[in-house]
């Protein structure tokens, strides 16, 4: 059987026989050219850590700034309160910045280009959902209504990364949904909003990104 | 012997089947981004997009980006089912073999 297949083949291609290797090479290189042209797959468990890390210390002195100097009670137009926000600002600056960092250096090594339309589309599906929050946010602070903003928050990150998920390997997909979750919750029961979005930004973020290290990067 | 009929002979080339790939999960690629992704040159890449053009599997479209020419392509309906079609005879080779 295999014979009448391989010399039908031979005159059918009129050319060389292909082995089963080749074949198996074939359909290895067009699963890996399908992933290459639609997914940035450079993403680095390591900066996820990081993130959490950062967010952590950044609740730690959130939390020492309030008990310390506002007798626990956030106050709206206090200097305190800038002073959390800043906090906020730092966290995700030195995020993204680190992101950014490790990315690259991950995307050099395997070959990747950092900015191609891959990465491109990713980071404008991952922006939409969440600039729409932090615009949001904005607002609503603005109109002091901020019981919310834990909740918004990760609800919005939450949705970011599953936006984003479609055009990235790896479980940004799961963490999004984590990050919903708890930020339903957190929208449930306001008062733990400061613990939830530790829970959220920063341990949520440790794990996966260690996960992710030792899925993907460590082989 | 229904599956070396699907063998499909169009398909027959490391690059054409990169180009259908490629276009396979992308709505659209212009010239350029299958170049890259491929490591083909340009000519060797212009004769398969043509071929595969002639045979109606990827539709062409040219326009101006600014002044400079711009050259994408996309599968036409019948070059998915086709390239599909191809895949899975591949598939099915390999497992008999």
């Amino acid at each position: 059987m295999r014979f009448i297949i391989k010399s039908f083949y031979f005159v059918f291609q009129s050319t060389l026989i292909m082995s089963d290797q080749d074949y198996l090479k074939d359909i290895s290189e067009i699963k890996n050219l399908m992933n290459k042209s639609s997914r940035f797959i450079s993403l680095s468990g390591l900066s996820g850590i990081l993130a959490g890390i950062y967010a952590l210390i950044g609740a730690a002195v959130a939390y020492w700034l309030v008990s310390k100097y506002s007798y626990g009670k956030l106050l709206l137009d206090g200097k305190v309160f800038n002073l959390v926000l800043l906090d906020l600002f730092l966290i995700a600056f030195l995020s993204v910045v680190t992101g950014i960092f490790l990315t690259t250096r991950k995307a050099k090594k395997n070959g990747e280009d950092f900015w191609d339309a891959s990465s491109r589309r990713l980071i404008f599906n991952f922006l939409i959902p969440l600039v729409t929050g932090g615009i949001y946010i904005l607002i609503i602070l603005n109109q002091h209504k901020y019981g919310q903003t834990g909740a918004l928050m990760l609800i919005f990150y939450g949705l970011a990364l599953v936006n984003a998920s479609k055009y990235s390997i790896g479980d940004i997909r799961y963490l999004g949904f984590i990050q919903i979750t708890l930020g339903l919750i957190c929208a449930l029961y306001p008062g733990y909003g400061f613990w939830l979005w530790t829970l959220g930004f920063g341990v949520m973020h440790i794990v996966y990104g260690t996960w992710m290290h030792f899925k993907y990067d460590v082989k | 012997m229904s599956i070396i009929h699907n063998i499909n002979k169009v398909f027959d080339h490391r690059i054409r089947l990169g180009i259908m790939s490629i276009l396979m999960v992308n709505e659209y690629a212009d010239f350029n981004t299958l170049k890259e992704l491929l490591g083909a040159t340009d000519g060797n890449l212009a004769s398969h997009t043509k071929a595969l053009e002639k045979a109606e599997y990827i539709a062409v479209e040219k326009q101006f980006i600014g002044r400079k020419p711009n050259t994408r392509y996309s599968t036409t309906s019948l070059g998915k089912a086709e390239f599909k079609k191809h895949i899975s005879a591949l598939e099915k080779l390999i497992k008999k073999q």
